[in-house]
């Protein structure tokens, strides 16, 4: 595998079961994410795309097939390793942020570094670099009742970012903006990419979001079709 | 200790909600803290009993008396170290609602028998050459303003004198207290003479007798000797261990130990569903959060962890506020002017609370937290 693949499914299979029913969404998906790419996936409802995007991050297993980050197998992994992983590689942004109500704006961005061994003071640190990168120092201590969408995606990724994962995973990071407000949040993903070189994977259905990428993939029945929409 | 601020934001995320929980769990805890200190001073006043204490009673019933002959009788008795009898007397103190613990006693040979009320030589000796001289205990001294040196008027509801007054004038000569703090200190005792040659019921009667042996070991023959000597006699003794007594007389309320271990085993019931479904009820609003969570890389058992911590500090906050405010009530109850055992909050107590919290945080606790164990992230993200 080359050094410049961060992500590589090799024939990659999910299957539910309903009742006696077995529904495939992926069979034998192959699919490779460089290091430093901004991916945009889209799709129709019900093709895969947040599935996809599951076992990407690793809170969902495939039935079948291999998942290769960075040179390691993670489809194996337990669930304990599994969210060890997750911590140290991934940072995610929600749709609809979720964030902790009942904590501000900083301890919502320290969450992941609970999950570390820095000090206090360290995580101080970060948490500062990470709410100045997304513009909202001064927000650090409201709560997110007091923000709004916009002010609360960006603590969402202050979040993502704070502990330097190497992927960013977004489902639908803009789809709860209006389209001022996702712009933001796009160019901030995309400054994210360009001069943090943060690798990112987003699922949309906004085709207009899916242009801050630099590429996207059309997922249709579990089966994607590649198309350079940013060249 | 990073996740203990999770843990207490969490908690008190619903102010009402949680208020209200833990004033259920303060109220249970409160009935727990004044229920078993009254429980353990029942309990005292036979653990208090002294192994070498006999008590001689009129076998028919506790209520029939006793010659005064029988008095010297007993005391000639083999391995019979001391002896003294004691009369109910049924005295109150200008209240007739106020009756208290008040005995005419062989007061020469009181202290020997009741060794373990503390009173010093010079009362102990005024009380002796003061025929008029009560002893009382300090707790009921201060609920009724005694001094030393006090000349108190105090009435019976059973006797009167010859002269038809029921009211007995009396010297407080002495204030008794006990060298285990829950010995009872509600008691008066007074001189039997002067009862015997007031009274107008008829004299030279005595209501029990009690008596120390040489040994414990002796009890039994000791007691044997005591009841054959009067077998066959108008009025036929029944002697019994003090602590079988005291635990006999006791039991006439009912079983008192039952009956105070239901009511806090209901209480207890109560805030286990309140509590229960309190937490159940917050988890579940937290499901996405849950998700979250385990999203960013929280383990599982990491989140059992903090929801059951949840659970115990919301318990212990309740149950040290409640043990705390039943010190209170126990406080106030002992400086009340009623008549009741010394009611103590020991560490015991405290012990059993702590054992009642941490039982109630973890079977509250652990069905919300098996549920954020069990939580499925993509379910748990799909709720939100």
């Amino acid at each position: 595998m080359s050094d410049d693949i961060l992500f590589d499914l090799k024939g990659v299979s999910k299957k539910f079961t309903k009742g006696k029913d077995t529904i495939t969404v992926f069979d034998g998906l192959d699919m490779s994410i460089a290091r430093g790419d901004f991916l945009a996936i889209m799709g129709p409802s019900g093709s895969g795309k947040t599935t996809l995007l599951n076992m990407l991050g690793g809170v969902d297993q495939p039935t079948g097939g291999e998942i290769w980050f960075d040179g390691s197998r993670i489809d194996s992994l337990s669930e304990n390793q599994l969210a060890a992983w997750r911590a140290n590689n991934i940072g995610f942004i929600f749709q609809f942020y979720n964030l902790m109500p009942m904590l501000n704006a900083e301890r919502n961005v320290e969450l992941p570094l609970l999950l570390t061994k820095l000090s206090r003071s360290q995580r101080k640190k970060n948490i500062a670099a990470a709410l100045e990168l997304v513009s909202l120092s001064d927000r650090a201590r409201h709560m997110p009742a007091e923000m709004s969408g916009g002010q609360q995606q960006r603590v969402a990724i202050a979040r993502a970012l704070v502990s330097d994962p190497k992927l960013m995973l977004c489902d639908e990071p803009t789809g709860d903006l209006d389209r001022e407000t996702a712009d933001e949040i796009l160019t901030m993903l995309q400054l994210l990419n360009r001069e943090y070189d943060k690798t990112i994977v987003m699922v949309t259905h906004d085709p207009e979001a899916a242009k801050y990428a630099k590429r996207t993939l059309h997922l249709d029945k579990g089966v994607f079709v590649e198309k350079d929409l940013a060249a | 200790m990073k996740d203990f601020y999770l843990v207490l934001k969490n908690l008190t995320r619903k102010k009402m909600r949680l208020f209200l929980t833990v004033f259920a769990t303060f109220i249970a805890f409160m009935i727990f803290g004044t229920l078993t200190a009254f429980q353990k001073a029942f309990d005292s006043g036979i653990e208090l009993s002294a192994d070498d204490r006999l008590i001689v009673l009129n076998k028919i019933s506790f209520t029939q008396v006793l010659p005064i002959a029988y008095a010297n009788r007993v005391r000639a008795v083999e391995h019979v170290e001391a002896m003294t009898h004691l009369n109910w007397f049924g005295g109150y103190y200008q209240d007739p609602r106020s009756q208290f613990a008040m005995f005419a006693v062989d007061a020469e040979n009181f202290m020997e028998v009741f060794d373990e009320l503390v009173l010093t030589d010079a009362q102990r000796q005024a009380w002796i050459d003061n025929r008029q001289g009560l002893i009382a205990g300090q707790a009921i001294a201060e609920n009724f303003g005694w001094q030393v040196g006090d000349r108190i008027p105090i009435n019976s509801n059973i006797f009167s004198q010859r002269d038809g007054r029921t009211d007995w004038d009396f010297d407080v000569v002495g204030i008794y207290t006990g060298e285990d703090p829950q010995t009872d200190t509600n008691s008066v005792y007074f001189h039997y003479e002067y009862f015997n040659e007031t009274q107008s019921f008829g004299g030279d009667f005595i209501g029990f007798m009690a008596v120390r042996t040489s040994d414990p070991s002796l009890n039994e023959e000791v007691i044997k000797s005591i009841d054959d000597m009067f077998a066959n006699s108008p009025a036929e003794t029944e002697t019994v261990p003090e602590k079988a007594f005291n635990k006999a007389f006791i039991e006439q309320i009912g079983n008192l130990s039952l009956i105070l271990t239901s009511v806090v085993l209901a209480a207890f019931f109560v805030i286990l569903v309140i509590v229960g479904n309190s937490m159940i009820l917050s988890i579940r609003e937290r499901t996405a959060e849950i998700g979250v969570m385990k999203t960013l890389g929280f383990t599982s058992s990491r989140i059992f962890r903090m929801v059951l911590a949840e659970s115990l500090l919301l318990a212990l906050i309740g149950g040290v506020l409640g043990v705390l405010a039943s010190g209170s009530l126990i406080t106030l109850i002992n400086n009340a002017p009623i008549q009741l055992p010394v009611l103590v909050l020991d560490s015991s107590v405290w012990s059993q609370a702590m054992l009642f919290v941490i039982g109630l945080g973890f079977i509250t606790g652990i069905v919300p937290a098996m549920s954020a164990l069990r939580l499925n992230i993509i379910t748990a993200l799909s709720r939100s």
